[in-house]
């Protein structure tokens, strides 16, 4: 990965400082989505951040960047038609657990399955956070939230193999408590020719006093710290994808090259949409009205 | 004028649809004008399925009530539609197959069709085959040009060998040459001018437009009848360079249509009342992101998933409704096919110039009935007018406010890789570079100011979009009240009531949001009865007519039971609500008929039918009832009787003979 700025971080700067709770972990994501950004070198005007609802969602608007502020559930959705209409753009889309694993988990699957060449970072902090602490998608059995007060009775989703099985051609999982790392796997992310899912483990110091920065830092460790983890293997990075309690896997479980979706649409052959002129070609449309006659 | 209407009537499966395709496209090279439709009969055995083709010298604005000739494919059409069949018209049917063990009205005749004995050198005949055979005797009766029904032919089989041409246009000789010798032409003295005429339906007139102004993204889920939108898009996308997404539910389709819309190409979807449900508060991000999408919305016959195949304007509510808060929408419905067109390119240029989502609702009628319109309805140059699209922002003029407060409330747009003009568009309440005024910084000023900017933008466009007019004479007893679909069968029941000496007008709106309140009330204030004809059972459009102008309609006429309305049952409503004569929903002799076939074949036998129908006073069950005789469908001897409510259409008692 590249470690070099290709433009100044200062240039992502947004207009307004963002209203997180002192120590969120979604202030780390923040910073190295710029980091990534300017490592990759993605120019202000060509940078569509979208976003869904929630506290992590409010993320592009602590950006200097286009972006959409969608809503709950939908930010892939209305990425992929931004992607579509100009694949010009470098499309990131950024999201919590309850975003992108419950409301939207539907959008999620079939934009893998497409492969389309979106970047998405799940800042997963396993509760409800802007609703005040429910049990969110991703929330660990028994734990007591302020909607399952006698401790959750639901499996959490395994976003990790979610992705692996459905399609993403780049899966990682990065880890507030290590910005820097995290940033070179957005970074990586982005310049990734197909879907990427950067996971990050974004602690909510308010609501979730289980899954806590002390609680991963003796957890978490990165596979390329340790040797054997083949991430061109999907079968390898599924086991890891399973691996959670003492020890939890941070880093790149799985990348691949395959063609994306815009590659193999016969429409976009002559470039983005958007450049498209709008007048309809005479004789086309005429050989159109031909088949009613 | 001269015309004919041919019924075409099979089961699901005897490959009517080609069969009147063929019967269409032959009429229309002619020069004559084609309006059909194809009502699938749930209600007898085999998903029968009930086409009619009316074929006229002057334009038609329906499918009409005539039927003049009949093709019966099975037995069930000879039992339900021969005695249709008006004065000196004619029954075709495969006498080798079918009988007709019933009576005709007078001066019809039957036309029975030997088709094994006229197809035998004709190779191996399949039973669809025996549709051409038909074809080609009533092109002979009817007197429309063997060649050119042969020509229509050859186009329709061309891609499966001359064989296959030869045969089915030997098919259509052997119809052909038959009836010549045996039977007297009943066709009109045709001029048959010869312009050719797109046969077209709404759906394929909405795609079309779509192509003419510009539309490069379209997405969709399978929903009918909104579907045949996304197979049109989906067969031609390539040669348009339109990408057409299949997504995988509504919410889906509409958020992706409007990220496409946000960053700067045309985008539209379809669906139905229910898809619909699903994209509604991807209605109100589009509303409040600023961001110009079109979105189709078909409707079926609801509630809930209701009856898919059928016909109706149930969702005017839902559209007038959809999503959460104040934001404005643009709202149009389409009259007739050729307006279908015209609708979509005007859509896409409001979307565009007011920034917003542009709602055009049609139903199954309109979008499903295949018609010729005039050539020139359809143009490849139609006006494009993007807006105030901002295509280079200089950034010493400070950031860029994309969503400025202006007198008009219309703000530049500035797309996604536009340098120096970037910004975020948030469904959180925002200020005028849009930064969030939702939470923390929520403020009441920018709120109720950038609140009032968005909905400015429709009092601009209520200037542009033109007002409802009054047709027909101003002095009428009634004026009929109709939006979207209705307009053509209005106008046409308006002439029957004309012929009959009542003098009605014309209302019919097609914008109906922004709405024309002011011009709205005016005309109504000056009309002597109004009545409302809508296609649903509680009269929406009515309600919100009352609740934009302060006028209650006199009277309505509402349809609900999945079938379009047809020019005799508006004027016969007209005529009673005129003379004062009270209109009853009791059950027709034709309903208890229909009632009888749901429960013989639910509950019985398809080998049974109803047979003669009598009403009783009441036999105790506290209602008056409808008697129905029910017989064997082959000897025709008597089963049972069975009763049916004649107030509730409750099958009340089936007692099989002893």
């Amino acid at each position: 990965m590249s470690t070099i700025l290709e433009l100044p971080i200062e240039t992502y700067a947004g207009p307004v400082e963002p209203d997180w709770c002192p120590g969120c972990g979604d202030f780390g994501v923040l910073k190295a989505v710029k980091t990534a950004a300017a490592r990759a070198g993605v120019r202000t005007k060509d940078l569509v951040v979208v976003s869904g609802i929630g506290c992590s969602s409010n993320l592009p608007g602590y950006l200097h960047a286009y972006g959409v502020h969608s809503l709950h559930g939908r930010a892939v959705a209305v990425a992929s038609g931004i992607k579509l209409a100009n694949t010009d753009l470098k499309v990131v889309i950024t999201g919590g657990d309850g975003d992108g694993y419950g409301i939207g988990i539907g959008h999620f699957i079939h934009a893998m399955r497409r492969n389309l060449d979106l970047t998405y970072v799940v800042m997963n902090n396993q509760i409800y956070g802007l609703t005040t602490g429910q049990a969110s998608p991703t929330t660990m059995k028994e734990h007591r939230t302020k909607s399952t007060p006698r401790g959750n009775v639901e499996l959490p989703i395994n976003p990790i193999a979610l992705a692996l099985v459905s399609g993403a051609t780049y899966v990682a999982r990065g880890f507030s408590g290590e910005p820097g790392h995290m940033a070179g796997l957005i970074a990586d992310g982005i310049q990734h020719k197909g879907f990427a899912l950067i996971d990050v483990f974004s602690p909510c110091v308010t609501y979730n006093h289980l899954n806590t920065y002390p609680w991963f830092k003796e957890r978490v460790y990165k596979l390329e710290d340790r040797p054997g983890h083949d991430s061109t293997q999907v079968a390898a990075a599924l086991e890891k994808s399973f691996e959670w309690g003492d020890r939890i896997p941070l880093g790149l479980f799985y990348r691949d090259e395959q063609p994306t979706y815009e590659d193999s649409e016969p429409a976009l052959k002559q470039g983005p949409l958007v450049n498209q002129k709008l007048e309809v070609d005479g004789s086309l449309f005429q050989s159109l009205i031909e088949e009613f006659l | 004028m001269n015309e004919i209407t041919v019924g075409i009537g099979g089961a699901a499966g005897d490959g009517l649809d080609k069969t009147g395709d063929t019967l269409a496209k032959t009429a229309a090279r002619l020069g004559l004008h084609v309006c059909a439709y194809n009502s699938y009969q749930s209600v007898i055995r085999g998903g029968h399925i009930w086409l009619r083709v009316r074929l006229g010298e002057q334009p038609l604005h329906s499918h009409g009530d005539h039927l003049n000739a009949l093709i019966a494919l099975n037995q069930d059409s000879i039992e339900r539609h021969a005695p249709e069949i008006e004065a000196g018209g004619l029954l075709l049917y495969n006498a080798d197959r079918l009988r007709l063990d019933l009576g005709l009205r007078e001066q019809v005749r039957s036309v029975p069709l030997p088709v094994a004995e006229l197809t035998r050198t004709l190779g191996r005949v399949q039973p669809i085959m025996q549709n051409t055979v038909a074809l080609g005797a009533l092109f002979s009766l009817i007197g429309l040009e063997f060649d050119v029904a042969a020509g229509v032919l050859a186009d329709t089989f061309r891609h499966k060998g001359q064989g296959v041409v030869d045969q089915n246009v030997g098919l259509l000789r052997a119809g052909y040459g038959y009836v010549r010798e045996k039977f007297a032409p009943i066709g009109p003295r045709w001029n048959f001018t010869r312009t050719r005429r797109p046969f077209i339906t709404g759906n394929e007139a909405f795609a079309i437009g779509a192509v003419a102004a510009g539309c490069k993204f379209y997405s969709a889920y399978p929903m009918t009848p909104a579907s045949s939108i996304l197979h049109w898009m989906a067969a031609h996308g390539e040669r348009c360079g339109i990408v057409v997404k299949q997504c995988e539910d509504e919410l889906a389709v509409a958020n992706m249509a409007i990220g496409a819309g946000y960053a700067g190409v045309r985008a539209m979807c379809a669906t139905s009342g229910g898809g619909f449900a699903l994209m509604t508060e991807a209605v109100g991000m589009a509303g409040m992101i600023e961001a110009p999408v079109v979105i189709i919305e078909v409707q079926r016959g609801g509630p809930s998933t209701g009856i898919p195949t059928k016909t109706e304007q149930g969702d005017l509510n839902q559209v007038l409704g959809a999503s959460q808060g104040d934001f404005p929408r643009i709202i149009i419905a389409p009259g007739d096919t050729a307006d279908c067109f015209r609708t979509v390119v005007e859509s896409f240029n409001l979307a565009e110039k007011y920034q917003l989502p542009v709602i055009v609702i049609s139903d199954l009628l309109l979008s499903e009935h295949p018609q010729t319109i005039e050539p020139d309805d359809l143009s490849a140059r139609v006006p494009i007018d993007r807006g105030q699209l901002v295509t280079e922002w200089n950034g010493d003029n400070g950031p860029f406010k994309r969503y400025a407060f202006t007198p008009s409330g219309i703000s530049p747009r500035a797309l996604p890789g536009t340098a120096n003009a970037e910004h975020v568009a948030p469904t959180d309440e925002h200020d005028e570079e849009g930064i969030l005024i939702s939470d923390v910084f929520a403020n009441q000023a920018v709120r109720r100011k950038i609140a009032e900017k968005r909905m400015k933008k429709l009092d601009l466009a209520l200037q542009e979009l033109p007002a409802p007019r009054l047709l027909g004479p101003a002095d009428a007893e009634a004026t009929l009240v109709g939006w979207g679909s209705t307009r053509g069968v209005i106008a046409e029941a308006i002439q029957r009531l004309a012929a009959a000496g009542l003098r009605a007008n014309q209302l019919h709106f097609k914008y109906l949001l922004p709405f024309h309140a002011r011009e709205a009330a005016e005309i109504l204030a000056r009309c002597r009865r109004t009545i409302a004809i809508e296609n649903n059972s509680t009269g929406q459009f009515a309600r919100y007519l009352r609740g934009e102008t302060g006028h209650a309609v006199s009277e309505k006429i509402l349809k609900y039971d999945g079938e379009p309305f047809e020019p005799r049952l508006i004027a016969e409503q007209v005529k009673a609500i005129l003379e004062g004569r009270p209109r009853r929903l009791d059950v027709t002799e034709a309903e208890a008929r229909e009632i009888a076939y749901h429960y013989l074949r639910t509950r019985l036998s398809e080998e049974l039918r109803p047979g003669r129908l009598e009403r009783l006073s009441g036999d105790g069950q506290g209602e008056p009832l409808w008697l129905v005789e029910i017989i064997n469908r082959d000897s025709g001897h008597k089963q049972g009787e069975l009763r049916i409510g004649a107030e509730t259409g409750s099958a009340r008692s089936w007692r099989p003979n002893a």
